[in-house]
């Protein structure tokens, strides 16, 4: 019986030295979930970098209640995946939140995960309005705007440029589907035409049978509805069969990795993505040359101001309220024109903030460039077909 | 349906034919030698094709990435690498389990193209993203009505299918090929007539693995793009091809190859939904196993008592 004692005091002690031995201030970790290799990896990096740069200003600020460590996890942009890595994550209770996905059909698979384990979530970069509107979990929340805005806006951008055809190409996911689905309500429902309509597997090769098609049907215009990879290999293969239409992408084809795979291709490609570009947002000058002291070695591509403000979100919510997931969630919940570096972010009942502002792209000499300042605006070049 | 829109569509199948058909090829040598089914086929070809970019990276580094020259150079760089890894493969993991099951030769074989899919994942720069491949052949294209006619895409055609004829001379006409058909109907009287076996059988490995690197390269030449994951599907097609047109049969397995890219191509432009082709094929396949258990061109039944 003695010997237990000595056991028990000798373990408490040890416990008190190691309490001793550790920083003042308490360390709370805070996950990232987003695809850091595959084809879509720049942008999960850059997002990654931006939250760890966000986790990195907060330590460096004294006045900072805890310590904060990012645990990065890498979801692949595989929902199969998302789901292991979302699992181990919700399980771990030193971890008091997530910035969260990048792919939606990722993000679909996830939400159920975090809503079970209780883990307040904020999306980064997923685009389809079912991760917030498909269900009623508190948990789940998204600072980015979704992919109905975007389809709209472009709709309405293309039928004034005076396109009329239109040949959708989408991938098969959520994703895909859901570009697809809102695109082409909107086109139609304001006079645009869509001659025909392609689901392909997101990983697919060859695309020659589904573009010598597309050669018969000879729209005006290319609506793809998918991620670079795919738009990349869609875009050069069009190329090769001589197919003479405008490349009109979504949000997900926006990024430098797109272009880097094109090289030349890519001039004259457009695209739309919710929110100003980085550079012109309010705390974007700040963000982008603080971002390049820190050496990531990856740009913040189209999603990191997002990522970053996400971590932020997070972090002001934890110094207000403490490193716990529940108190986390409701104050998460009660987001009202909070100041960020994409603009205030406000979220309704769904955890949803609005981004009204849509931008519209168009590569140029190897650039993404906002329309309205390109040469293909003021008249100087001309989409193909036009 | 327009004329140049149909013989695009041929134009696009025949060098989707050429690719399957030289990874059937393989499977069958393997098959008709050993009788043993090499499941790390796929990978092959993907080794292959990453041999060729890791060269042109060292090409570039030496200045010396003219085009022409390069795509000859780093294709012949892929073949004599695989060439050499079929020969170790065959050394160290099959000829060692002869005797044993041949499950278990199917296992290790699966097991060895894991490993080396996901090595490149793992220590290639960046292999685990897609890789874009370098265009070394000539951008020139004929547009004959809606017909677009690329040299690149007729080059590799030709190439493939001189492979395919010459790997089928050297079967036929060298003295070599004569030993590999002997070893492929009997070992045991092949060996009492002074055949050295394993010669033989390093050789065939060697042979269907530098068609599969060629292959490897064709598909990375007309893609512009390789990864990691490319010889999954890649294999289980050759697979397909090479047992629906008779496991042991060369000409079969160019037949599979060429039925594979056609029913994709079918199921592509019928179906609203494409992404249903492969669906379409394999089920093609299916049927068509039930049919003819043993593949439309059966080797020889002498050669399996």
């Amino acid at each position: 019986m003695k010997r237990h004692y000595v056991t028990l005091i000798t373990l408490l002690f040890m416990l008190g030295v190691a309490g001793c031995a550790s920083d003042d201030k308490e360390t709370v970790k805070v996950a990232f979930i987003g695809p850091l290799t595959g084809g879509v990896s720049a942008n999960g990096l850059g997002g990654r970098n931006s939250a760890e740069l966000a986790i990195r200003l907060q330590n460096a600020d004294s006045s900072s209640k805890y310590k904060y460590e990012l645990v990065a996890l890498d979801d692949e942009c595989k929902p199969n995946i998302g789901v292991q890595v979302a699992t181990k994550v919700a399980a771990d209770k030193h971890i008091v939140a997530g910035v969260t996905h990048y792919c939606s059909a990722v993000a679909m698979g996830t939400v159920d995960v975090y809503h079970k384990f209780g883990l307040p979530v904020v999306v980064w970069g997923a685009v389809l309005p079912d991760i917030t509107y498909g269900n009623d979990y508190a948990e789940v929340h998204r600072v980015n705007g979704t992919m109905i805005n975007q389809n709209e806006v472009a709709a309405d951008f293309m039928l004034q440029q005076g396109y009329k055809t239109w040949a959708v190409v989408h991938d098969t996911t959520d994703y895909g589907k859901g570009h697809n689905r809102y695109f082409s309500k909107f086109v139609i429902d304001k006079g645009g035409r869509i001659v025909g309509t392609f689901g392909v597997s997101a990983d697919q090769q060859d695309f020659n049978a589904e573009l010598t098609k597309v050669k018969e049907l000879d729209p005006d215009v290319i609506y793809f509805g998918g991620l670079a990879p795919t738009g990349v290999r869609l875009r050069s293969q069009m190329e090769k069969l001589g197919i003479n239409a405008v490349f009109q992408g979504t949000s997900g084809i926006v990024s430098d990795a797109f272009i880097d795979g094109l090289g030349p291709l890519a001039e004259g490609v457009l695209a739309f993505r919710e929110g100003a570009p980085v550079e012109k947002l309010p705390g974007g000058e700040s963000f982008l040359s603080q971002y390049q002291q820190q050496d990531f070695g990856e740009p913040p591509e189209a999603y990191g101001a997002f990522a970053f403000a996400a971590a932020n979100l997070i972090i002001d919510a934890i110094e207000k309220v403490g490193p716990d997931r529940k108190l986390v969630m409701q104050e998460l919940n009660a987001t009202r024109d909070h100041d960020s570096v994409v603009g205030p972010v406000t979220f309704d009942e769904h955890g949803q903030n609005t981004v009204a502002l849509i931008t519209r792209y168009v590569i140029q000499d190897g650039k993404w460039v906002v329309w309205e300042e390109s040469e293909y605006a003021s008249g100087k070049r001309k989409l193909p077909g036009s | 349906m327009d004329l140049g829109f149909i013989a695009q569509y041929l134009l696009n199948g025949i060098v989707l034919g050429v690719i399957y058909a030289m990874v059937a090829v393989g499977f069958t040598l393997f098959f008709g030698v050993l009788d043993v089914i090499k499941f790390s086929h796929g990978d092959v070809v993907m080794a292959g094709a990453f041999t060729a970019l890791a060269t042109y990276a060292g090409l570039e580094l030496l200045g010396l990435g003219y085009p022409t020259f390069a795509a000859v150079f780093i294709t012949l760089a892929g073949i004599a690498a695989m060439a050499l890894l079929g020969a170790l493969l065959a050394k160290f993991l099959i000829l060692p389990l002869r005797n044993a099951p041949p499950l278990n030769t199917l296992l290790i074989t699966l097991m060895f193209g894991l490993a080396l899919r996901e090595s490149v994942r793992l220590f290639y720069p960046n292999g685990s993203n897609p890789k874009p491949f370098p265009q070394l052949l000539p951008d020139l294209s004929l547009s004959l009505g809606n017909l677009e006619l690329r040299f690149d895409s007729v080059l590799l055609i030709i190439v493939g299918l001189g492979a395919i004829i010459g790997v089928h001379m050297l079967i036929e006409r060298s003295r070599i090929g004569l030993a590999i058909r002997a070893v492929a109907q009997d070992p045991e009287t092949a060996r009492l007539m002074g055949i050295n076996f394993e010669r033989v059988v390093l050789a065939t490995f060697g042979l269907g693995s530098a068609l599969a690197a060629l292959a490897g390269v064709t598909n990375g030449l007309y893609y512009s793009e390789v990864n990691f994951g490319m010889g999954l599907l890649l294999g289980v097609i050759g697979f397909s091809a090479a047992v629906v047109g008779g496991l042991g049969s060369l000409y079969g397995a160019i037949i599979g190859g060429f039925l594979f890219a056609a029913l994709q191509t079918i199921g592509a432009v019928w179906f609203s939904v494409p992404a249903y082709k492969d669906v379409f094929a394999f089920a093609c396949i299916i049927a068509l196993m039930a049919w003819k258990p043993t593949g439309l061109l059966a080797a020889k039944s002498a050669e399996r008592v």
